[in-house]
């Protein structure tokens, strides 16, 4: 047990910013350019955690319980979490509304602390941040409502359990496609990336997630591109389980299946970003609106 | 239950204890705040009994008509009690440091003489088995209600939101009187209230809908809640602690009373409920976000998560009808727990704005500004309650909310076609939170984070001893709950038999309903270790740096305080985002020309159905009243005999036949 769980969080430590790294390979191949490394999210990693802080004379403890925050919400989110063939670390009746509480609690801090900079850019990042945010949740309850009623259990691990399978060939499957494509909305909208909001753009009034950490230095900004890395993964492995519920039977096939699947998803998100352009902001809350309809459409239909 | 009742008269006569001590040295109010913890202190032995087998019982004869001095403690109304009591002596104890009667000598006496009695009267409401009994204490509550919200009288807002709330009372106490009038007709003992799960009356519906109408006007369901923003505003914050996380509940303590009398449960009550709960709740956050007045937006959100008890209480109506037992357990569970826990977040929340308060000397949130480092505890305190009212673990809010996702989920599992629709329960939680967790990231960031906006927000100090105290024990009984919620369960547990008439609870043990509760501590301990030791790891890494560079201007080198976003600017896109339904009104704001002239934006958002439904149609009729009056009382005596000779008239040919 205690063997599962330390491999548990060690493959998600280890492993959580490769995922970037792909993404940034595949944005550069549909761009024409070599691009970055494959491990350059390591190599960032490692020389912020080198590097001193600065602080603005304004700021006060609010400002470094964000990053806390954020980087820890993941970790304690993936123990919710059924990875691969590993079984859920800590699983009770109701622990998906845990899951999904657990990353408004790092969403609170994270806007808290770019309000503490008292800058008006990172103020205008925080409310755009929670905006979008409150409408992505309805579409994740949809969802767990639609996976509830597919596995008649309450728990993340029940959820996304064997059951999938024949839940894929059953007449509910269309439901779950639509599942699949709500969860994969929310993934971007929650991760920040394009069409909803771009990670590369520090500089636009245009983007949200990015903006609001635009004060962090060193460490600190270290730990919020890790907690960002660590939370594609977590919300990742969700999409991924739906879309590859593949049981070998066997703990490392099965590990295997997860891992090329989260890589997979990383080359989806690349595509997804180098074939479309980044929504108007208004735009955003109509496209979110829209998706929440579709998740109800989706529950409709496994009701039936 | 002798001592129970000592402890009663003692918090109900405290305040007198103001009119003798000296005025100078506040002697007689922190007299009255003694009595107040000596009463506080009598009644918790009566309530550590609460899950003893037998039930605590006074019954006395009452020279009343159709009256009986009946009280009984069970555990539905201890879970009402608990939070109360707590509430009611920390709020006296922070009231010695923030309406101390020297700097107040016009009005602390009264203030201290009606927040005593209000306590008792509310005890007395939450016992009572009988409906003169607590119809009685009622009134004598709303009245002392009405003392506390008038406190500051020489101030014409404040005045009016008194009177609008003594209206409001008082139309729903006149339903009151219906309703128990008619649960009265037909049984025998009259007044006295049927045991659990035992009455049916063909008026049945009707009763419902005059309590639903006289408890949701006092607990603030959403068409109803019209009093409730301005009097909480206009109340001392103490005694705004108290109406908001103790007095609206006794609505709610109603209800659920008074649900549990029906042997049978119609199904479009617990629907009705549903659709009032979700109604309070998103709207009650949406007008929250609009507010700029920080006492204002705490009070939406008390109709907020009054929506969220409704929400739990609708459920396990439902649960009921359709013969869910785990349905009923969890709702009701939820409801109950939420109803404690909005007592004590709501009241940190109003005594932490208090501080602010105290400390800046105006309640506009966007005076405010830099407040962390002037107010560090009242901040840390603050931040506390907003997590906890978010519904975030590892607080308390978490714990309640949870329970009412569950249920809702819960009806995955139902064959009936028609429950499914309470599954858009979830959702609907899903939205007020993320809601609420914009609003007090507004609320929070703005007030506390960044620089000040006004010299009197760079001047702002730190609250006494006195005050920050209450403070920090309603934030550490708000992680208590939070961390350990399986030390309630048996409480919620035996409250959800006894309302359904049951004598034996469901099991906690593996499979019951609660049971997950423990498992949800040891994640939020999990949390709170996690978090603990990696800020303590970030902090001491980060203790060399270089603190006197200004923010990241993205270039602008001179910024100003006034640069900053605000709460009005944080809060506009989600109010844009709901303006179908808060019709928003703004001015000013577009500097047009290469060099503009001084602008200036002010927003504004009417109560919706106070000042857009209520008020133009009573003045409408008082308008046509008005006319009618004029019209008959018109000073012409030749009129006026004129009446006279034709009330005779009708008269003679009504009596003789």
């Amino acid at each position: 047990m205690i063997g599962r769980i330390v491999l548990q969080l060690l493959i998600l430590l280890m492993f959580a910013p490769l995922p970037l790294g792909v993404i940034n390979k595949t944005k550069a191949l549909f761009a024409g350019r070599i691009g970055p490394p494959l491990l350059q999210p390591y190599y960032d990693l490692a020389r912020l955690w080198r590097k001193g802080f600065v602080f603005s004379r304004t700021t006060t403890w609010v400002f470094l319980a964000g990053p806390v925050v954020g980087l820890v919400v993941p970790v304690l989110a993936c123990l919710l979490l059924p990875f691969g063939g590993l079984p859920a670390p800590i699983s009770f009746h109701g622990d998906l509304i845990l899951f999904v509480y657990l990353f408004g609690l790092s969403r609170f801090f994270t806007a808290a602390a770019a309000l503490d900079t008292g800058s008006s850019f990172e103020g205008m990042g925080a409310v755009r941040e929670v905006t979008f945010s409150c409408l992505a949740e309805p579409i994740v309850l949809f969802c767990l409502l639609v996976l509830a009623h597919g596995a008649d259990s309450l728990t993340l691990g029940g959820l996304l359990g064997p059951q999938l399978t024949s839940f894929w060939h059953s007449p509910h499957a269309a439901s779950l496609g639509i599942v699949l494509v709500c969860l994969f909305v929310v993934l971007l909208v929650e991760n920040s990336r394009i069409p909803f909001d771009d990670p590369n753009t520090h500089l636009e009034l245009t983007m949200i997630h990015e903006v609001m950490v635009l004060d962090h230095s060193g460490p600190a900004l270290g730990m919020i591109l890790y907690g960002a890395a660590m939370k594609l993964v977590v919300l990742g492995a969700l999409v991924v389980r739906l879309a590859l519920p593949l049981q070998t039977g066997w703990l490392i096939g099965d590990l295997l299946v997860f891992l090329v699947g989260i890589l997979l998803l990383a080359v989806v998100i690349g595509v997804v970003e180098s074939t479309m352009a980044r929504l108007r902001l208004p735009r955003v809350p109509q496209v979110l609106v829209g998706t929440s309809l579709l998740s109800v459409f989706a529950l409709v239909l496994a009701l039936r | 239950m002798i001592w129970l009742l000592c402890g009663i008269v003692l918090m109900g006569v405290s305040g007198l204890a103001g009119l003798i001590g000296s005025r100078a040295r506040d002697g007689g109010q922190k007299l009255a705040c003694a009595l107040i913890l000596v009463g506080v202190t009598l009644c918790l032995p009566a309530l550590l009994k609460v899950l003893a087998p037998t039930a605590t019982v006074i019954n006395w004869r009452w020279a009343v008509p159709g009256g009986q001095f009946l009280l009984e403690l069970d555990a539905i109304s201890a879970a009402f009690i608990l939070p109360l009591l707590l509430v009611v002596a920390l709020g006296a104890i922070y009231g010695l440091g923030y309406w101390r009667h020297r700097e107040h000598p016009a009005n602390a006496t009264k203030l201290q003489i009606f927040y005593g009695l209000i306590s008792a009267a509310m005890i007395v409401l939450l016992l009572a088995r009988n409906s003169l009994l607590f119809l009685m204490a009622w009134e004598v509550m709303a009245l002392a209600g009405y003392f506390l919200i008038t406190t500051e009288d020489h101030k014409p807002e404040v005045c009016r939101a008194g009177f609008i709330y003594l209206i409001a009372t008082h139309s729903g106490t006149l339903a009151l009187f219906g309703a128990f009038a008619l649960l009265g007709t037909g049984q025998p003992g009259a007044l006295s209230w049927p045991a659990a799960a035992s009455f049916s009356s063909p008026q049945a519906g009707l009763i419902f809908i005059l309590a639903l109408f006289g408890f949701g006007m006092k607990a603030g369901l959403m068409p109803l809640h019209i009093w409730l923003p301005g009097a909480h505003a206009a109340a001392p914050s103490h005694a705004s602690a108290l109406l908001s996380g103790v007095m609206i509940k006794t609505g709610i303590y109603g209800l659920v009373r008074l649900t549990s009398f029906f042997a049978e449960i119609p199904a479009w009550w617990g629907w009705t409920l549903l659709l009032l709960g979700v109604v309070s709740g998103i709207f009650g956050v949406a007008l929250a976000i609009a507010q700029h007045d920080i006492k204002r937006l705490l009070a939406y959100h008390s109709v907020e998560n009054i929506g969220i008890i409704a929400l739990g209480l609708g459920l396990a109506l439902l649960g009921r009808s359709y013969n869910q037992p785990t349905l009923v357990v969890l709702g009701l569970a939820g409801c109950l727990l939420h109803v404690a826990n909005h007592g004590l977040f709501k009241s940190l929340l109003f005594l932490s704005a208090g501080s602010m308060i105290h400390g800046v000397g105006t309640r506009e949130i966007d005076q405010y500004g830099g407040l962390l480092k002037r107010q560090p505890l009242t901040g840390l305190f603050f931040l506390g309650g907003a997590v906890a009212i978010c519904g975030l673990p590892p607080f308390n809010g978490f714990i309640s909310e949870w329970l009412i996702y569950l249920a809702s989920f819960k009806v995955l599992n139902s064959p009936s076609g028609v429950l499914s629709l309470s599954l858009l329960t979830a959702p609907a939680l899903a939205l007020i939170g993320g809601l609420a967790l914009a609003c007090f990231v507004k609320v929070f960031g703005i007030s506390f984070g960044g620089e000040p906006r006004t010299a009197a927000a760079a001047s702002a100090h730190e609250a006494p001893a006195t005050m920050l105290w209450p403070m920090g024990i309603f934030l550490l009984a708000c992680a208590f709950i939070g961390l350990l919620p399986s030390q309630l369960a048996p409480l919620l547990n035996r409250a959800a038999a006894q309302w359904q008439g049951q004598d034996h609870p469901l099991p906690l043990s593996l499979g019951g309903p609660l049971a997950p509760l423990a498992a949800i501590s040891l994640a939020g301990w999990i949390l709170v270790v996690l978090l603990a030791l990696v800020f303590w790891r970030l902090r001491r890494c980060s203790q060399g740096a270089r603190r006197d560079l200004g923010t990241w201007g993205c270039g602008y080198p001179f910024p100003s305080p006034k640069m900053q976003y605000t709460a009005s600017s944080f809060g506009d896109s989600l109010v844009r985002l709901f303006n179908f339904g808060l019709w928003s009104k703004r001015h000013g704001g577009r500097p047009d020309g290469l060099f503009p002239a001084t602008s200036s934006f002010e927003s504004h958002t009417p109560d919706l159905f106070l000042d857009r439904l209520f008020s133009p149609a009573f003045q409408g009729a008082a308008w046509l009243m008005h006319g009618v009056r004029r019209l008959i009382q018109n000073g012409v005596a030749a009129i006026y005999l004129l009446y006279s000779a034709l009330t005779l008239l009708v008269l003679l040919a009504l009596l003789t036949r």
